[in-house]
């Protein structure tokens, strides 16, 4: 693939069976990546929104988005690659942490105004919220340590002020 | 409760009936009993076929002959799941078609019960849409749209499942839920923009060549592009799908470009500072590589598919909108240049490269089919197979309306042949139908010959056997040094006697002395199908061919003089 870049694009499309199965067949038809999938209710019971972080070409990415489009289930769907939108990812980290590491652990994790949502003698597990490049380098700043579990929720979007979000 | 209750299932088939459809093709299985109880006394009359794939292809060729869409109802698992091909043929074309599949009951889904299978989740990426209906008062909604969603914009497939005791389930009819489609995007209309920008491409162009498709057809645009054409003085190459959109015996016709096309129809494309595509996808089979497809010339795209714009080719002016009330809205817009000189060296391409074969020896496949185009006359409906015989049919054949010819073209579903004839001729019944298949393509459906009779269709099933898979025999010759491999029908049944076996009329040719006299016979032949079954030349090969991969300027015009015999192809093997 040529141009790989990084894609966020989000969908708004109605709560029906089967649904995700097919925003999902648009991207695996072209060997297009998912790299992160959030699939969650909107503010109307009837459509659900939808949060993809894909890898791939400008010119695959064209045509998927107008294939996402022509799904009969989907109200529309964006890319947000150039735009200026809010971006939210929540990640938890349970990191190798003996008692005499603490310190230096908590420190970190304050910078990043991460919260400890578990402590034992072997490992502590914090919570880190922000922009996905926030998370990104939290996980570097932990990896000495030792990463035992990483789970993140995938990132989610929405315009700013007055503009909706596609 | 109301005393009107009816079954979900004669619900579906009262709708069915209010939007015009009057035919239902399929095969009962156990989980659709409820909806062939309904049929029982219900206006709506059933095609009964052989086999789940003949009644879809059947719908299919009912739907692209009139231009309604074709509807079928089959059941559940291996019923389901024959329909598949026919769909994916139906979905390729942009073909109108409703398939109602029957399902387990509802608390079998998922567990593997007898017959049961995630019929649904195998559509997804075979449809336009799909549903399965859980809520039986929402029969009516669902069968409303999904034959909106079908005919509307560009067309397709739909399929609707429905588990056995949902069809079954008592409803009141009365109440109707709304239609719920949010997500269903309108017709586009042409930006104003963008047809200026195209009629500013079409006012300065020199060497034009416009490029029609299945969208031209779909859309009624045929009228809207013979004003363009004539009005610019363009030549007009039709696609495979394309075909009769602008008659085939227009002066400003080059008939079908790319790989089989005619040697002056792919010399215009590559000649051309201007390709003008309407309704067209810019098909592999046209275009070949990309990158390498008349790079001198400039392209506009008409479609109404957003999906189609800049998929396969990059184009300088994209209008997005429906055929017709595109080409209406540009022509106002048109100022005609000069296009004489082109048009000359274009007749010249014509006069010095026609399509030819050779009429001595064997009978040849193009003989036959071009007399019996001929005697059939150009309102005959003709439905082709795929294969050889189907490119020598796009050749041979004259057409001047879209309606009238029907064949597979994006999907190439070998099988399409017979079934769509039996659909043509239930929707034309007025109407000559008759079939060019290939003898592999037609053993691939050929039960639905009983289909034909008990319906006593007098369909000319016109066999082409020259006992090969043929294109794929003369691709092994071509491009693999003669190793044929599965391509030699030995085994193939007395087509004389399978005609016999169904009840129907045979007829067997094998001199080119004698074809007029059989044909006449045959189109004579009114008391139901024939099949006329031509012995052809065996090694013919199809030209002329543009290689896979290579440019339209490559293309091998005409066979090597020297015809290799069957001998020297037995030798090689050897």
């Amino acid at each position: 693939m040529t141009n790989a870049a990084k894609h966020t694009i989000s969908l708004l499309v109605s709560n029906k069976p089967g649904v995700l199965t097919r925003v999902a067949l648009v991207f695996a038809r072209r060997g297009f990546n998912i790299d992160s999938l959030v699939v969650s209710q909107s503010q109307e019971a009837e459509f659900s929104r939808m949060n993809i972080e894909a890898t791939g070409d400008e010119r695959t990415l064209h045509l998927m988005l107008a294939q996402l489009n022509r799904l009969v289930d989907v109200i529309h769907a964006v890319d947000h690659a150039t735009d200026d939108v809010i971006q939210r990812e929540l990640a938890l980290f349970k990191v190798s942490c003996a008692p005499e590491k603490r310190t230096e652990v908590l420190q970190i994790a304050d910078t990043f105004r991460g919260q400890t949502v578990d402590i034992g003698d072997e490992t502590i597990t914090l919570q880190v919220t922000g922009k996905s490049s926030k998370v990104d380098a939290f996980l570097k700043m932990m990896s000495p340590f030792g990463i035992r579990e990483l789970v993140r929720t995938g990132k989610v979007l929405m315009s700013r002020g007055l503009e909706a979000t596609a | 409760m109301s005393t009107n209750m009816k079954t979900a299932a004669e619900v579906m088939l009262d709708v069915l009936y209010e939007k015009g459809v009057r035919h239902v093709f399929g095969i009962p299985g156990g989980n659709s009993i409820p909806i062939y109880d309904a049929l029982t006394h219900h206006p709506l009359d059933l095609i009964l076929t052989r086999h789940e794939q003949g009644a879809t292809h059947m719908a299919d060729g009912y739907a692209r002959s009139s231009g309604k869409p074709g509807v079928v109802c089959v059941t559940s698992g291996p019923g389901a799941t024959n329909t598949l091909t026919g769909i994916l043929t139906a979905m390729m074309d942009s073909v109108p078609m409703i398939v109602i599949t029957g399902q387990s009951v509802t608390p079998n889904i998922g567990l593997d019960a007898f017959q049961e299978a995630d019929v649904l989740g195998m559509s997804f990426p075979a449809v336009k849409h799909s549903y399965m209906v859980t809520n039986p008062q929402h029969i009516s909604r669902i069968v409303k749209e999904a034959l909106h969603i079908a005919t509307s914009g560009r067309p397709g497939p739909v399929l609707i499942d429905i588990p056995k005791d949902v069809s079954a389930s008592l409803i009141d009819p009365s109440i109707e839920p709304e239609r719920d489609l949010p997500g269903f995007k309108p017709v586009p209309v042409a930006d104003p923009t963008d047809l200026d920008k195209a009629a500013d491409l079409l006012n300065h162009a020199v060497r034009p060549v416009i490029l029609a498709g299945h969208g031209v057809i779909l859309s009624g645009a045929s009228e809207a592009l013979k004003e363009l054409a004539e009005t610019m003085q363009i030549p007009v190459t039709t696609t495979l799908l394309g075909k009769g959109g602008f008659p085939d015996t227009h002066d400003l016709s080059l008939g079908m470009p790319g790989m089989h096309g005619t040697a002056y129809a792919n010399k215009a494309l590559s000649g051309s500072d201007l390709i003008v595509s309407v309704g067209a996808r810019w098909d592999d089979r046209i275009t070949g590589v990309p990158e390498k497809f008349c790079p001198n010339a400039r392209k506009i795209h008409f479609d109404i598919d957003p999906v189609e714009i800049n998929k396969i080719i990059n184009v300088d002016c994209a209008v997005v909108g429906d055929a017709k009330a595109s080409l209406e809205a540009l022509i106002p817009r048109l100022k005609p240049g000069d296009t004489t000189r082109w048009i000359k060296q274009v007749n010249r391409w014509k006069r010095d490269f026609p399509l030819k074969y050779r009429k001595e020896g064997k009978l040849r496949a193009q003989h036959i089919i071009e007399e019996l185009a001929a005697m059939a006359g150009i309102d005959a409906v003709s439905c082709t197979d795929v294969g050889q015989h189907q490119m020598w049919a796009a050749q041979f054949v004259k057409s001047d309306k879209g309606e009238n010819w029907l064949s597979s073209g994006g999907a190439g579903t070998m099988g399409f042949g017979l079934p769509s004839a039996i659909g043509a001729q239930l929707a034309r019944p007025e109407s000559t139908v008759y079939t060019v298949v290939g003898d592999g393509s037609f053993q691939m459906t050929l039960c639905e010959l009983a289909t034909a009779v008990i319906n006593k269709l007098p369909i000319k099933i016109l066999i082409i056997n020259n006992r090969y898979l043929g294109m794929v025999r003369q691709w092994q010759h071509l491009f693999y040094e003669n190793r044929l491999t599965g391509v030699d029908l030995e085994g193939n049944p007395d087509f004389m006697k399978l005609a016999a076996a169904y009840g129907l009329k045979g007829f067997r040719v094998k001199r080119s002395s004698d074809v007029r006299k059989t044909l006449k016979a045959a189109l004579q032949w009114n008391e139901g199908p024939c099949i006329i079954e031509a012995v052809v030349e065996q090694h013919d090969n199809v030209f002329p061919m543009v290689p896979a991969g290579a440019t339209l300027e490559e293309m091998i015009i005409e066979a090597p003089r020297r015809k290799r015999s069957a001998e020297d192809e037995t030798k090689e093997i050897a």
